[in-house]
């Protein structure tokens, strides 16, 4: 039926991307993104792939070749991290603007200065408004699978628009684990054959795609990319049922996933891969009897708004870890997000494992003993040296 | 309505857009000054300067967005400009 491979992240991502059958991927290399793309130009070299790989000089120009692609109705697939997704942030708002459904492994690093590789979240956290859909992964399996579902999402008619599926850098793109591999024939099952009704090149029927959008029609196309996010949040729904219902596996409900919700009063809210540290925790702490609940935020945009409030309804300490800071505010997006969301609730934002900073099971029990006593909502940063 | 990413579809739609309407201010082309160098029609960024059946330059307010390098580029001076009336 399957195969089962130990690999890294960043090669369940290339396994992906294969198994989507992409037509074009555009790709420079930046740590820890790189071992991606290497894999893939090793299976378009081996003829296991046939897509066109384009070498570019920057990120800016992947991005912009993956949007020239795209605008052809061609499947498209890139990798980036760090400094290489920053300088491709002016791509990143054509790409959505445009309504092209490409598909993005983002390798989670740290941004410079002072130079790191290591990982946190602040890379895509400053791309948010981009208008690109952002699913946070938990582990490599879920990389793999996450890819192949972002086309499906990416590509459907209420949704055209761009697909980040963020990993954590090193954590996930450079540590090996089991992952099951399914057959290409059914993943191309399940994804169909994208046949773009919106943007083409076919000289029998002539577009012009990305003009001037002058104010008297540039707002319009704004509040078309809000109204496809909207929409998308239910299309993430079906994919992850159909998905389970073909592959027997499942991530929440799509957008989140809870873990030990029902009988907690304290919960942490996280997106990738510490929510797996965050479930050893719980699962210790249960065989003291103790319940402590995880929401694990699994699409950061669209935001889960409705499911976040129906399953923290009864919450009375809310934790909220962010790996990623805005300046000037003291929290975390998710941070800022929850506490908007949740305004007569007690909720409390950790910054954690910036520029690769270990996040371990004490700093774990650490935030659930501080959230547990805290009086009101406040910020504290995990893991400081004095 | 606007389109998905304000997409056009037919082609041929700047016969139906004019972008004459932004012009500060208007050249006028004077015919009997000129020499028919061709610098206007070279330099127009629009190509809204035509030679007629007649041999004369004749620009298309259509389009003309009132740019005036045609008439930086005369060099017998035949063009100059007047401000636009709304
Ligand atoms: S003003 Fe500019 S646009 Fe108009 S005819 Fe002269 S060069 Fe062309
Ligand atoms: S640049 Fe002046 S002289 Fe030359 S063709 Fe145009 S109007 Fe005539």
């Amino acid at each position: 039926m399957c195969e089962v491979k130990v690999i890294t992240g960043t090669s369940a991502a290339a396994e992906a991307a294969k198994l989507a059958d992409v037509d074009v991927i555009a790709a420079y290399p930046i740590t820890p993104q790189t071992t991606c793309v290497e894999k893939l130009a090793e299976f378009v070299a081996n003829g296991e792939l046939d897509a066109e790989y384009i070498k570019v000089e920057s990120e800016h120009s992947a991005m912009s070749a993956c949007i020239g692609a795209a605008a052809t109705g061609a499947r498209t697939f890139t990798a980036t991290a760090s400094q290489g997704l920053a300088l491709m942030h002016e791509m990143l708002f054509i790409a959505s603007g445009m309504r092209l459904p490409i598909v993005m492994m983002v390798a989670n690093r740290a941004l410079s200065a002072p130079i790191n590789i290591w990982n946190d979240h602040q890379d895509s956290i400053s791309e948010r408004d981009s208008g690109w859909i952002q699913i946070y992964v938990e582990d490599n399996q879920e990389t793999l699978d996450s890819i192949i579902q972002a086309y499906k999402i990416a590509e459907n008619e209420d949704v055209l628009l761009p697909v980040m599926v963020c990993l954590d850098g090193f954590i996930l793109t450079h540590t090996v684990e089991p992952v099951t591999i399914p057959k290409a024939e059914r993943v191309r099952e399940f994804l169909g054959v994208y046949e773009p009704k919106h943007a083409y090149l076919d000289p029998d029927r002539p577009v012009t795609q990305g003009p001037v959008g002058v104010p008297d029609c540039y707002m319009e196309t704004r509040k078309q990319v809000e109204e496809a996010m909207e929409r998308a949040k239910k299309v993430i729904k079906e994919v992850n049922e159909e998905f389970a219902e073909r592959f027997k596996r499942k991530y929440g409900n799509g957008l989140v996933e809870a873990y030990n919700l029902d009988k907690a009063d304290t919960v942490l809210v996280a997106m990738g891969s510490v929510c797996g540290t965050i479930k050893y925790v719980i699962d210790e702490l249960k065989k003291e009897g103790k319940e402590v609940g995880l929401l694990r935020i699994r699409t950061y945009r669209p935001f889960p708004k409705e499911d976040v409030r129906e399953l923290l309804k009864d919450a009375e300490n809310i934790a909220v870890l962010d790996k990623n800071i805005s300046f000037g505010f003291n929290k975390g997006a998710l941070g800022i997000e929850m506490a908007s969301i949740l305004k007569n609730k007690k909720v409390c934002n950790y910054i954690v494992g910036l520029g690769g900073r270990d996040i371990k099971i004490d700093d774990i029990k650490t935030i659930i003993n501080h959230v547990e006593k805290a009086e009101d909502d406040t910020t504290l940063w995990i893991g400081l040296k004095e | 309505m606007v389109t998905i990413a304000a997409i056009i579809y037919e082609p041929g739609n700047s016969i139906k857009n004019k972008t004459g309407s932004w012009r500060t201010f208007r050249p006028i082309l004077d015919n009997e000054k000129c020499v028919k160098c061709e610098n206007c029609y070279i330099f127009c960024p629009e190509g809204a300067i035509q030679e007629d059946e007649n041999g004369n330059f004749k620009i298309d307010y259509d389009y003309c967005k009132g740019c005036l390098i045609c008439m930086n580029e005369c060099p017998v001076n035949a063009i100059t400009k007047v401000r636009e009336e709304k």
